[in-house]
Parts: structure tokens; sequence; C-alpha cells
């Protein structure tokens, strides 16, 4: 399959997303999002074998065919917007991240957990993000590149503050909210402190990535 | 340094323009722009263009000519003040994404245009509180630092409990997000010179109704609809993430610099609610907390020559500075 006869492209702002569908087919589709500094992928990864549904991925902002925003200012509550347009493009999905897209995914299982029949978390670039308190670390203005990704997404992302107080009221809300016991799977073998308060949550499971895609998967079809 | 007439357009003949014109305020005496990447930033300044810099930085939804009293007050004591519209606001670029790193980039673009030594900067409600932590982190740029009322130090929310906490914040995140999918056809809403005006007025109840017409002139565009405020309609309050209200104060014990606080004694929703109370214990050597009687948020507005004598007495004459 051509990506790039199934590139959707949704608007959040001013900033227009690259939607990737890498296969079509019924019930509730898999959303993959990428890891800090890479783009959705071309096809389905081998890595989605446990998953034999519809596929699509996300290109962030400032990544892959994605917006590249004058003068950055990145977030990890932007880039969760980013991944809440393509909820409203696609309905029910089970999410998949990798790295910077497991934090984003862990955010998206809380904020919008009626839709999100399930968050993955895995390794992958960005996956630790910055300090879990303020630090005095500098500022520094970045020449541009040609090609995304956008050096600014790769310094401001990879320096946000992730307190882990914070990252379990995601938790909490998805749990409260989902309906799913384990509404959260842990794959990441890397555990920044962030990652380790989520998976010492109840409700948070820990398995392979191939179990996880199976176990969400048999969760059942979109709803009515 | 580039001046750009089309950006700064003589609006003098507007009759609306003439209705709001204010006693005591004055318009920037030059006014240019500064590149911040690939942003254009517009900066204002006040007083003497050979004189010692003197930085201003204004709040969250303002724009630096809410200065316009209090700057000149500055300038007349021999210092050539400076200031920017920050990204999204007053008459500086709209852009895609606004974050508090891109303001302390864009800060540093601007200062870096100006001068390679340290100078005083004023900074006002957000504006002090970026100054704060650009402080800390490039102490080089500062030879002192004012902060007007703009020290977060809690959050405005009582405390409740862990499950009405997640589910308050899960709602203010669904809020949130349900903003972010409809934000592509966000504009301004038109109105008179005096809706505008009126407005504001929910904002900064405690500020004249002159006052507020002015603002409209210098802040607002007339189109042939009437006037839009020039802020991006994609900005709007609230959001969410990390970072703590405790978290801005607790950088102030380490500044090197010479470091005075000005707080208004009333409480408003534009401001933080921070006392001085709450301030002493962190400040650093020999910083000062002052805090005046009867005054809200927007203390360089309600009580300029106070603050500026304040300032000016704080900072020293201006050919100290320069000799």
């Amino acid at each position: 399959m051509s990506s790039a006869d199934h590139v959707t492209m949704l608007q959040h702002g001013k900033v227009s997303l690259a939607l990737h569908r890498l296969r079509a087919g019924n019930g509730r589709p898999l959303l993959i999002l990428h890891g800090l500094g890479e783009k959705a992928p071309d096809t389905v990864p081998l890595w989605c074998a446990g998953w034999d549904g519809p596929i699509a991925a996300l290109d962030f902002t400032g990544h892959g065919l994605s917006t590249v925003p004058r003068g950055g200012g990145y977030s990890a509550e932007t880039l969760l917007a980013d991944a809440d347009a393509a909820l409203a493009e696609l309905g029910e999905v089970t999410v998949l991240g990798r790295g910077l897209g497991a934090y984003i995914a862990l955010q998206l299982a809380g904020a919008r957990a009626t839709l999100v029949r399930g968050a993955i978390l895995a390794d992958g670039p960005g996956l630790a993000g910055g300090s879990t308190e303020p630090t005095s670390g500098n500022f520094v203005e970045l020449p541009p590149r040609r090609a995304t990704p956008d050096p600014y997404a790769l310094h401001e992302l990879s320096r946000d503050l992730r307190p882990p107080d914070y990252t379990i009221e995601f938790v909490r809300m998805a749990l409260d909210q989902s309906g799913l016991d384990e509404p959260i799977t842990v794959c990441a073998r890397i555990r920044p402190a962030w990652l380790a308060a989520v998976a010492g949550e109840v409700g948070v499971a820990q398995s392979s990535l191939h179990d996880a895609l199976v176990t969400y998967r048999s969760l059942g079809e979109v709803a009515a | 340094m580039r001046v750009q007439p089309e950006r700064f357009p003589d609006t003098s003949n507007d009759a609306d323009v003439q209705r709001g014109a204010f006693l005591g305020a004055m318009a920037p005496q030059r006014q240019h722009v500064v590149p911040a990447g690939r942003l254009q930033l517009a900066v204002h300044e006040w007083g003497d263009p050979d004189a010692p810099p003197l930085f201003i930085v204004h709040g969250g939804f303002d724009f630096i000519r809410t200065y316009e009293v209090f700057a000149p007050l500055l300038a007349a004591a021999g210092w050539r003040v400076v200031g920017w519209d920050q990204r999204g606001h007053g008459d500086s670029d709209h852009t895609e994404l606004y974050s508090w790193d891109g303001d302390m980039r864009d800060a540093m673009a601007v200062m870096d245009s100006i001068t390679d030594a340290p100078a005083p900067v004023v900074g006002h409600s957000k504006g002090g509180a970026l100054m704060l932590q650009l402080a800390d982190a490039q102490p080089f740029r500062f030879s002192h630092l004012v902060n007007l009322d703009g020290l977060p130090y809690r959050r405005p929310i009582p405390d409740i409990a862990d499950h009405e906490r997640t589910t308050t914040m899960a709602k203010d995140i669904g809020r949130w997000l349900d903003s972010r999918r409809t934000v592509a056809s966000a504009t301004r809403r038109p109105g008179t010179l005096d809706e505008l005006a009126h407005r504001r007025g929910a904002m900064n109840p405690r500020l004249s109704p002159e006052w507020l017409r002015h603002l409209v002139t210098v802040g607002g565009r007339h189109d042939a609809d009437g006037w839009r405020w020039k802020i991006d309609p994609q900005m709007r309050f609230g959001g969410f993430g990390p970072w703590r209200p405790e978290w801005t104060i607790t950088r102030l014990p380490g500044l090197g610099m010479p470091f005075l606080a000005i707080l208004g004694s009333e409480q408003e929703a534009m401001g933080f609610g921070t006392t001085a109370r709450q301030v002493t214990k962190f400040l650093p050597e020999g910083g000062r907390c002052e805090t005046l009687d009867d005054v809200g948020h927007f203390v360089h507005i309600e009580q300029p020559a106070t603050v500026a004598a304040m300032v000016l007495d704080f900072v020293g004459g201006a050919q100290r500075m320069a000799s």
C-alpha cells in the first residue's frame, strides 16, 4: 500500500497533521504514535503482527508530513491535542505509542478515556523526556532544517518536565472513565521515573507488545 | 532591526482613536521589528535612543502599549525603555504554537538586538514570571530585576480530595481538547470602541472606562465591521500541564542581581493572589518586596507615578548606569 495514497490531512489550529492509513479493515483501528524525531511508518511494522485490524499512524507537529511551526513552542500537551485530532477523525481506537508517543498515548488514554480502548506504552525515542522538576536549563535559538523533524521539536520535547504524580493522574482518569480493568499496558523495558510510577499503579498491565495488541484487539468491535 | 510601516499604521485620523486619547499616554517614539527565528516581533521604544536600555515585559493577554503611561515616566528619567509584543500579542506575528520556552527565546532575541550588557528589566504578571526564569537561566542579561505582581505561588483552587481532583482535571482537559478541535476557525468578535472596552473591563474591573477605550485603540484593529483585538484568536485562557505555580517563586532565592517585587494588595482574577508574606521567605539576599495598598494586579497602570518612582529609586539614575 502506498502511503501517499492514504494520507489524510487534519487541521489542528494552524497546523496540518498527516494521518497515514497503513491498513484498511473492519473494526476499531490501531493508532500508532511515533517517537521523538521519528515519523509515521510507511507500511505496517512487523511489531504490529498482533493486530489484525485497521491501522493508522499520525505524524506529530513538526514531524513527517505535518506542518513545521515558526519558532518552536512545543509541549506534550500540544501533541496530545494532535493525537486528539486523529481521534476526531477515527473515533474509538486502541493507541500504541513509542517513546514520546507512549507519553502522549498515556495522556490520551486519560483525557479521552471513553474513546481509547487500550493504550500501549512502548520503548522508543523521547521516552524519558526531561527532569521531574524545574532546572536552570538554558534556552537556545536553533538553526532551521530543510526537512522534518523540526530541531525545536527535538530540543523542547526532549526536556519537558514529567513529574510522576502528574502522569499518574492520567492513569486514574483512564481507570475512572474507560470502563476497562486495565486501560493501559506498559511494554517498555526502560522505565524513566514517570513510567515507573505509571507501571506501579493499579489497573496498569505489563506485557509484551504482541500480547498487549492481541488483548486489546479482543475487546470487541467499535461501539454502535 | 527593521522598520515595517505597514505593521504600525498611522491611525491618528481615526475618529475613534481620537476619542480614545488618554491624558498622560504617549505612543511609542520608535517602532520596529526584530526577527526571532521565522517570527517577526514588534518592538516599541520610548526615550533617547542613545540612553542606556531598560526592558519592560507585558503580561499574558496584554500588549506592550499597555505601558503607554508608565514607560514614558521611566524614559523621562533618562532611560531608553524597550518593550515588545509577545508572539501572538499586539503587533507581533501570530504563530502556530505558543509556549513558555517560545516566549523565553523571543525575549532573548529582542534583548540581543538591543544590548550585550546587563540591563534593568521590569516585568508585569506573566512577564514578571518569565523574566524570573530568564534571570535564573541567563543572569548575565540583568543588572536589576523588578517584578510587578508576577509571582505565582499556589493554585487558585482549594485543596480537594484526590478523586475529586482527578475528575476536575479530566473535565478541564476534555474542555481544552474540545476547544483545540475547533480552534482553527476561531475569530475575534468585532464590536464598537465601547463594546470592546466593556468586554475588557470584565478582565480589568479596576481600570477606568477611559483607559479601557484607549487600550482598544492601541491594542485593537479597526476593520470595516468594527474593532477587533489584535491578539491571535487561537489563544485562550486555561490549558494544563505539569507546571506548578510554586515552581516560579523557588527560583527567587538564587538570584544574584538586585531584586524588587511590587505587589498590589487587592486580589483580581487576572492576578496570582500572592502576598508579601509568601514572597518574603523566598527573597534573595538584599531583595525587597513592597505592597501597594488598595491597588490591584495592574500596579503600574493604577499607580504609574508611584510605581515609576519606586522603580527609578531602585535601579538608580540612567546616567549612573551609563557612566
